[in-house]
Parts: C-alpha cells; sequence; structure tokens
C-alpha cells in the first residue's frame, strides 16, 4: 500500500506519435490520481487522447514519457489488477456467454469448478441467467455489454476501467445499463476498489462519477478537473445537476477567441493549425435555424443537445464550427448568435451559399488550398497530392478526415469540385 | 487443379463471400505492391544455392533405380488409395506445422517480418514442379532409392501446399481487430491460451479453405511424383497416379477407369466426409455478429451431431484434454513470468545474417561456377526452350479463355443453370490433370502432333477450371441493377459484353489467369518429354530440357536449366502479370 492513499496515480505522461519529421502530441504531460473507492471520469471529445491514457493507464500501452504508477509502484506491463469494459465489447464471437466470462478466469488458473460457478453467480447479478449457452450473437448490444461488464468483474479487479461502454448501445439499453453498474458500485456488491471511466459524453459523466477529470484536444491534455459532490440516485432534471452539466460545457465549449486566434494558421505555415470538426452544412444550418428562434438568440448549450437530440461531442464540434466561421459566440457555456449567423439562419439556399463561401475564404485551411490549385496546372490537383502535403501536418488518418471535410464544405460553397473517377480536386 | 496460388477463389457464393473475398483480396494487393527489390534478388540467390547443393549431391545418385511393380488388380486400389492418401496428409501436415510457425513469426516480429514475407513472396511464385528432378536426385543420393522417393513426393507436396496455407494464417494474425487483442491481454492470456481462443478460431475459417485448396493442389503435385521416371531411373511410387500410368502404358481399359473412379472416389469422399464437415462446424468461427442467411452445410456433419459423437468425444475426450494441456500452459506461464526477462539480443540476429550471407555469397560464387560452364550451345537451347514454353502456356490459355469466358457468364448469370452445374465442374475439376496425362498420351499420341498436341491438352486441364471458377464468380458478382440498366437503355449483345460484362470480368479473369499460367508452367516439366510404351518422346521445350538432363546425368544443365525456369516464370509473374492485377484492382473492382 503506498503512503499517499492513492491506487493509481499518472505522473508526466506524454505520449508522441512520430510520422517523418513531423511529431503528434497524443497527450501532453498529464497528471492526475485515482483514490480508493473513487468513480473518476476521463471526459473530452473525440481525438483527445482519453482513450490512450487508458490504454497506458492498465500498461496495454507503453507511454513516450512518465510514469503510471499502481500503488505506488511503477506499473511494468499490463497491469494485473486492472481490467477493461470495451466500447466494442471485444467479446469472443465463438465463445457462449458462460465460456467468453470463463476464459477470463481460466487465464488466472482458477480450477474449472470454481470457475463456472463464479461466471454463473457473475452473469446472474448482471442479470444475464438464462443466457449463458448463447453466443454473443445472439444477443442485443446492450445484453453484449453486460457479458462485458460480467467478464471484466468475474476477475475481481481492484481498478475497473470502462472505455466508452455506453457508446455503442441504444439510448434506453445504455441507461439501463448505467442505473445497473451504479447500483452495483454504490452497494458495494463488487470487490472492485476504483472505476475509472472514459466518456465523451457530458451528461453520462456528471451523472455517474464522483470527479471529472477534463481534457481537450490538440495536443491532448487536462484542462480542468472538478468534483461531483451529488448523491446517488442522481436526478438530471434537478438545478444542481444541470448547473454541474452547463459548467463542463463552459469548460470544453471554451471562449471565443479574438478572430486570428481562432482561426490558427495556415498549412506549412509557423504556428497552430486549426483542425476542421467533420461537421456537415446540414447540421450546421440546423442549428443555426434553432437558435435564431430563441429568445435573444441565446441559448444554453446543454439544453441545445437536448432539444436537437445530438450527444455533447457531436453539438460542440457543431458550435466549434459555428464559432468558428463568425456565426455564433461562446461564452461560460451560453452561445449566442451572431447578426451574420442570424442572417444565415434566414437566407434562401443560394444565399447561405454565398455567405458560407465568404466565411471559409476566411479560413487558412482554404486560403492555403485555394492558392494551391489556383497556381497548378489546369487549376487541378489530385486528392493524394494534396492530402501528402496535409500528412505533414495532421497525422495520416486525421489528414484524411480533414482533406474530406475540406472538400465537403468547399463543394458546397461551390468553391472547389471533386472528381471521383479521376480523384482531382479543381476549381470551380 | 490448385497450384501454389494464393489467390482464394470461393467454389461456391457464400453469403458472407463478399467480405470474404475482400481479405483475401488485400492480402493479394498488398504483396502486388512491390516492385522488384533487393529482398528478391536475395532470395532467387538462395534458391540458386539450395538447386546447386542438389546437384552437387545428385553427382552421388546411383545410375539405375528400379521401379516397383504396379499390379492392375482392381484389388490393390484401396492400398494404392491408401498409399497416395497418405503421402498428402504427411505432406500437409508438414505443411500446417510450417505455417503455424512461420506465420506466426512473420506476423510478430517485425524484423522477421521483413524477411520472411518478400521470401514468400518469391517462393509462391515459383514452378515447384521443376524442382522435382534435383529433389528427386539428391535425396537418392544419400537415401534408400525407395525412401528417397517418397520422401521426394511428400517435399514436393509440401511445397506446394504450404505457401497459401502460410499466407492465410499470417493474413489472419495481422487482422485480428484490435479490442480482442487487447482483451486477451488485459485478460493476462498467455501465449497458448491466446492461440487457442483467440489465433486459431479467428483463421480458422480462413485455413480450412486454404487447406482445401491446398490439397486439391497437391494432388497435382502427388500424382506427377507418382509418375516419374526417367532413362534407367524409375521413381514410380506405388499408388493411384503410378496405376493410372501403367494402366494406360499398356493400355487396358478397364484399368484405367477402375483408376479414375478410384480416385475421383476419395477425393469426392474427401470433401464430402471431411472438409465440407469441416466447413460447416467452422461456420461459428465467423466474426460477424449476426446470422448468416444460408450457413455452409453437411449431411455428414449433421449425421454425426444427431448420433452424438461429437458430443460425446467433446465431453468424454476433448474436453477434459484440453482443460489439462490449459493448465499445463497456465503453470508454465506463470512460471515463466516469475523469472526475469533477458535482454534481447540483437547481435545474435546480427550474427545470423551475417552467417547466412557469407553461405548465400560462397554457394551463389559456386553455382556460378558451374554455370559458367555450361557450353553457349546449351544456353541457346534453354533460351529457345523457354519459348517454346512460354508458347505453348499461351497457347493453353487463351484456349482455355475461350471456352471458359462464355460458358462461365452463362453459369454465372443463371442461378439455375449454376445449381445444376456447380457439382459438375467441381468433380471434373477436382481430378488432377497429372493423373490423366498417361490417359491423353494414350488417345493423342497417334495423331499429328502429337506430344505437343497432349502437352497443350495437359496444361489445358490443369488450368481451365481455374479460370471458370473465377470467370463464375465474377459473373455472379455484377450487380443486378446494372444489369437492368444495361437492358433498359438498349444496349446491343456486342455493347452489353464490350460495356458491363468484360470490364466486371476482368479483375476475376487476371486472377485466374495468373494462377493457370503458373500451373501451366508446372506441367510442362511432366508434359514435354515422356517414357510411354518403351519409347522415349520430347519436343523442344524448358521441361523437356530439365527432364532430359536428368536421364542423361548432365547437371550442368539441370541447374542452368532449373533456374532459367525459375527466373522466367518470377519474371513474368513480376513483369507482366503484377502490372496487369494492379490496373485490374484500380479500375475495374466493383465494390
Amino acid at each position: 500500500m503506498s503512503t499517499n492513499g492513492y491506487l493509481l496515480e499518472v505522473r508526466h505522461v506524454h505520449q508522441i506519435y512520430r510520422s517523418g519529421f513531423r511529431q503528434f502530441v497524443a497527450l501532453q504531460d498529464v497528471n492526475l490520481a485515482v483514490r480508493e473507492g473513487e468513480f473518476l471520469c476521463l471526459l473530452g471529445p473525440s481525438g483527445c487522447g482519453k482513450s490512450t491514457l487508458l490504454r497506458i493507464i492498465t500498461g496495454l500501452q507503453r507511454p513516450t514519457e512518465g510514469v503510471v504508477l499502481y500503488r505506488g509502484q511503477p506499473l511494468r506491463g499490463v497491469n494485473p489488477h486492472a481490467t477493461i469494459v470495451f466500447q466494442t465489447f471485444a467479446l469472443f464471437p465463438w465463445l457462449t456467454v458462460l465460456e467468453n466470462v470463463e476464459v477470463a478466469l481460466k487465464a488466472r488458473g482458477v480450477p474449472p469448478k470454481l470457475r463456472t460457478a463464479r461466471a454463473m453467480d457473475l452473469l446472474d447479478r448482471v442479470g444475464l441467467d438464462g443466457f449463458e449457452n448463447a453466443y454473443p450473437r445472439e444477443l442485443s448490444g446492450g445484453m453484449r455489454q453486460k457479458v462485458g461488464f460480467a467478464r471484466a468483474m468475474a476477475v475481481e479487479p481492484e481498478l475497473l476501467c470502462l472505455d466508452e461502454p455506453f457508446s455503442a448501445l441504444d439510448v434506453l439499453s445504455a441507461e439501463a445499463l448505467r442505473g445497473e453498474l451504479l447500483e452495483l458500485w454504490t452497494e458495494g456488491k463488487i470487490p472492485t476498489r476504483a472505476i475509472l471511466m472514459v466518456t465523451h459524453n457530458i451528461e453520462e459523466a456528471v451523472f455517474m462519477a464522483d470527479r471529472i477529470v477534463v481534457m481537450d484536444k490538440n495536443p491532448g491534455r487536462v484542462v480542468a478537473e472538478m468534483t461531483v459532490d451529488l448523491s446517488h440516485p442522481r436526478q438530471r432534471r434537478s438545478p444542481e445537476f444541470l448547473e454541474l452539466v452547463d459548467e463542463v460545457y463552459g469548460l470544453l465549449a471554451g471562449q471565443t477567441q479574438p478572430e486570428h486566434v481562432e482561426l490558427g494558421v495556415a498549412p506549412g505555415e509557423p504556428g497552430r493549425i486549426r483542425a476542421l470538426p467533420p461537421i456537415t452544412i446540414n447540421d450546421l444550418a440546423g442549428l443555426l435555424e434553432h437558435l435564431s428562434e430563441m429568445p435573444d438568440h441565446r441559448h444554453d448549450l446543454y439544453r441545445l443537445a437536448k432539444e436537437l437530440h445530438v450527444d455533447s461531442d457531436h453539438l460542440l464540434q457543431l458550435t466549434e464550427v459555428a464559432e468558428l466561421l463568425g456565426f455564433a459566440t461562446i461564452g461560460k457555456g451560453d452561445i449566442v448568435l451572431t447578426p451574420l449567423g442570424e442572417t444565415f439562419a434566414e437566407a434562401s439556399i443560394l444565399a447561405r451559399k454565398e455567405i458560407f463561401a465568404t466565411r471559409i475564404r476566411r479560413l487558412p485551411m482554404f486560403r492555403w488550398l485555394l492558392s494551391l490549385l489556383s497556381v497548378a496546372e489546369n487549376r487541378r490537383l489530385k486528392w493524394d497530392v494534396v492530402l501528402r502535403a496535409l500528412e505533414l501536418e495532421f497525422p495520416p488518418e486525421e489528414a484524411e478526415k480533414q482533406l474530406e471535410t475540406i472538400v465537403n464544405w468547399g463543394r458546397y460553397a461551390e468553391l472547389i469540385a471533386y472528381d471521383d473517377a479521376t480523384k482531382t480536386i479543381f476549381l470551380e | 487443379m490448385a497450384l501454389r496460388e494464393s489467390y482464394f477463389i470461393p467454389e461456391r457464393p457464400r453469403p458472407e463471400g463478399k467480405a470474404y473475398r475482400r481479405r483475401f483480396i488485400f492480402r493479394i494487393e498488398q504483396l502486388f505492391g512491390r516492385g522488384f527489390s533487393m529482398g528478391d534478388v536475395v532470395v532467387l540467390v538462395g534458391i540458386a544455392v539450395l538447386i546447386y547443393v542438389g546437384v552437387r549431391l545428385a553427382l552421388q545418385a546411383p545410375e539405375t533405380v528400379a521401379g516397383p511393380t504396379i499390379s492392375l488388380s482392381p484389388r490393390v486400389l484401396p492400398y494404392y488409395a491408401l498409399r497416395s492418401l497418405g503421402r498428402m496428409a504427411a505432406a500437409y501436415f508438414l505443411s500446417l506445422a510450417f505455417t503455424l510457425v512461420y506465420g506466426r513469426l512473420a506476423a510478430y516480429n517485425r524484423r522477421a517480418e521483413q524477411v520472411l514475407m518478400p521470401l514468400l513472396d518469391v517462393l509462391q511464385s515459383v514452378p515447384i514442379l521443376s524442382f522435382l528432378p534435383v529433389v528427386l536426385l539428391s535425396l537418392s543420393a544419400i537415401l534408400p532409392e525407395r525412401t528417397a522417393a517418397e520422401l521426394a513426393s511428400i517435399v514436393l507436396i509440401f511445397t506446394s501446399q504450404v505457401w497459401n496455407m502460410t499466407f492465410a494464417w499470417y493474413q489472419s494474425l495481422t487482422t485480428i481487430p484490435v479490442e480482442l487483442r487487447e482483451a486477451s491481454a488485459i485478460f493476462r492470456f498467455n501465449g497458448w491460451l491466446r492461440f487457442k481462443v483467440l489465433e486459431l478460431p479467428f483463421a480458422a475459417i480462413s485455413l480450412i479453405w486454404n487447406s482445401m485448396m491446398s490439397w486439391a493442389g497437391g494432388w497435382f503435385f502427388l500424382m506427377a511424383a507418382e509418375i516419374f521416371t526417367v532413362g534407367q531411373r524409375d521413381f514410380r511410387l506405388p499408388g493411384l497416379g503410378a496405376y493410372l500410368q501403367e494402366a494406360a502404358n499398356q493400355g487396358d481399359t478397364r484399368a484405367i477407369l477402375w483408376g479414375i473412379g478410384a480416385l475421383v472416389l476419395v477425393i469426392v469422399a474427401l470433401d464430402q466426409l471431411l472438409w465440407r464437415p469441416l466447413l460447416a462446424w467452422a461456420d461459428r468461427f465467423k466474426l460477424e455478429m449476426v446470422e448468416g442467411e444460408n450457413p455452409p452445410t453437411s449431411w455428414f456433419y449433421d449425421l454425426l451431431r444427431s448420433a452424438h459423437i461429437l458430443e460425446w468425444f467433446s465431453r468424454g475426450v476433448w474436453r477434459p484434454l484440453s482443460e489439462r494441456l490449459d493448465y499445463w500452459f497456465i503453470r508454465r506461464a506463470a512460471a515463466a513470468e516469475a523469472r526475469v526477462e533477458k535482454p534481447s539480443r540483437p547481435y545474435l540476429f546480427f550474427l545470423l545474417a551475417l552467417l547466412l550471407g557469407l553461405g548465400l555469397a560462397y554457394g551463389g560464387f559456386r553455382a556460378a561456377l558451374m554455370l559458367a560452364a555450361v557450353p553457349a550451345r546449351q544456353w541457346g537451347e534453354i533460351g529457345l526452350g523457354v519459348l517454346a514454353t512460354l508458347l505453348r502456356v499461351s497457347v493453353s490459355l487463351l484456349i482455355a479463355l475461350a471456352w471458359t469466358i462464355p460458358v462461365g457468364v452463362a453459369i454465372g448469370t443463371n442461378p439455375r443453370v449454376a445449381t445444376y452445374l456447380q457439382p459438375t465442374v467441381q468433380v471434373m475439376a477436382s481430378i488432377p490433370a497429372t493423373a490423366l496425362f498417361p490417359v491423353f498420351l494414350l488417345l493423342i499420341l497417334g495423331l499429328p502432333g502429337g506430344l505437343n498436341i497432349a502437352a497443350i491438352v495437359l496444361m489445358l486441364t490443369g488450368t481451365q477450371w481455374y479460370l471458370l471458377f473465377n470467370v463464375i464468380a465474377g459473373a455472379s458478382a455484377i450487380p443486378q441493377d446494372l444489369k437492368y440498366t444495361s437492358a433498359i437503355i438498349g444496349l446491343s449483345h456486342w455493347e452489353r459484353w464490350r460495356t458491363l460484362i468484360l470490364p466486371s470480368l476482368f479483375p476475376y479473369i487476371i486472377t485466374g489467369a495468373i494462377t493457370a499460367s503458373g500451373g501451366a508452367w508446372n506441367a510442362s516439366i511432366v508434359a514435354e518429354y515422356v517414357e510411354f510404351g518403351g519409347k522415349t518422346l520430347f519436343i523442344p521445350g524448358i521441361g523437356a530440357l530439365i527432364t532430359r538432363a536428368t536421364a542423361t546425368g548432365d547437371y550442368h544443365l539441370l541447374l542452368a536449366a532449373t533456374l532459367a525456369m525459375v527466373l522466367a516464370v518470377v519474371l513474368i509473374n513480376r513483369l507482366f502479370w503484377r502490372r496487369l492485377y494492379r490496373l485490374a484492382e484500380e479500375r475495374y473492382r466493383m465494390e
């Protein structure tokens, strides 16, 4: 047992991926600690490195720099006291429900009889009795994840790690499963000492966690920590709850900065490039229209998520684009439509295209691409050529996403066109 | 006939066929992406050194090898069938063991991967049958004659079976979903458990399909090995192939029919009693999280299940056994964990590489010396031989294309015809061409141009099925809406072929043709130089040169000709087929 009472400590962890001359910082100087008896949430938008951090914490991945201490001892290899519940369940499709749970016990050398008994007991507790001989493909998503939970809890881990366990489920099963997990946890029915959950869903974090570590991207880092002092079961509509949700939105959505800071720089220039969120124009128009119907054109972000039926991650990407294009400003968890945004929301389809075109021309990424195209032969460039250029700035997958977004927006604005047969981008 | 291809052709339209095929195609793409590299040169030098060593050994080969007496009584057929099966099984299990070790090494060790995968890539395009004389001679120099012949046949079958299985296993290992890999790490599976619960099940379906292909290809080589005889050396082996050859030799039609019947029976029985049940059983190992619409079925598997034999076996024998095995491994793994990890020793690797490099350099030098002693006249012969064989291969390929495209499209676009013809085609295709060769000789030798025609017919029987299967697969994959569209816009018959059918068949035809041409080159070894009815007949060709060099004991020529053939085939593959294949993948793939 370590002296300071922490079950787990992460100290100065960096994760850096190198590709050629560029390096991408996935995690920058992350420090955090998990106490015994605590339900901790790692919350952040996609791409903030929270899943990477979970893999480092469990020892599946070694950080570029920094250490992970478990009970005061530096971690070497996979942490034997931790297990993971995976977002995609990670069940073996060729094993039955029972075998899927048993195999985890078998790997730890538990003898057959005890193994079966323990697995059955766990399946019983998650409400899967009667399904032990079914194969995962016969089960619904929610039930599959229950198997995932049963398997993870069967080995009686001290640290139970959850990697977005509810995000692949439908709304109802997710809600039910959250409640059931909280019941097992708060009533001490499982010998787990601490739970560490990764999520991008703000409400989910506030609903379940004792403490929330808020992370942000570019580079992935911890930006805030907050304690949730509400007793279980928590009421999602209570003012205290909503206030906390609002506060997290405020943290994650940030504050609209002066334009030159918001826009960042073009590829190849020194400074920070603003990555474009992968948003379709339709969704953006929907958001702006909705806002224009609000009194004062102002709204709470957390309410927007509910009203538009989008999860917080998607909503934050939408608001980020609105902010970037000057259609809205954000501050303290509220979003306000600018006069420009108002005009856009009320404009005809053609006028919208025009406004959109003038706005994205200001984005350094578009300025860069348009000037590249204007000097290119026949004003055309191969998709792959542009992609290679972007890969100097972004990791390969992200570069691809960026280019897709750029082409989507550019096509809508009728600034550029793209021919799939020849895979070329050209000026309209 | 499957001939050491790694190209998978589904025999029947399968429910999850598309995803499945894509996995295979991905593999080819990956390999075909590379050009000719330094690694290829090293591998080719390695092959040259191996052949050189074989030829050196062959110098001590006995002058005469007495063949076995082959009985033509139908009563010996079960025994002969068992002998043939035994060779196949021995080679197959050897291949399986090799596959599991080699594939794992390549998949999990970066440095090993960089050496092992290019090696495999070259080896799989080498005409294996060209090694037969060298292997036979060198083995008979160091082993008793009969043992040498048996071993040579097994080595030959092994080299024909192993590559595509290894590829399948390697490919499976490298495509295991990350989350399953992470789950097995976080739940601390030891190596054994990971193999048993994750790797083997994940690879099972692909391994079984490829085993079937390997097995089918193996028959071709087994038959060739069983009937191989040159000059004073009779390397025949008691088995179905030798039976058929002897029967044809004596012109005994009844025995020929018996032999073919026995061969077909064995192959069909294997399919029905082994492979189909295995496939039906392995359906549980598919990764898809939805039930397939029509999973593979097998009456024999259903029978076994309903007889509770499997259940009894599983409960009474298999489970306790595997439980013990698991336990043993877990204890061992725990003990290993307790031990301190040794630091890895990169210098050992370099030392090995250095030794290997020195060996290669020395061997290459000696081989070059031997090649330098080959007179210019013989080099000319070799060059002409390669051209002559290339001509034959091309003709057989063209003939095969000419009939398989219309027939394949007719079958593939018409599901009803397909259900009738599919089984027939499969049985026809399952008869190894080499087994029928003596029969062709009997029928064709009297005609003008005799052996030339027989050689082309042999190449044709060995290759056309591949093309046919591929064309059927391609034709049935043409999207229905495209067919409707072309009907609605009123394309003429010819226009429809030009704009829709041929372009969508193109990738399939290329895939089939690559395999087919490889098979045809192999066939040249047994087809261009034959001893039949007490006479020796040959036609100009590289295959004839190799066999003649074996007969006359001209070892310099043997080395030169074998190398020339390997080089020719590898080069044609790289410079011609791969380009076409890449074009097919980029332009015409429909997905």
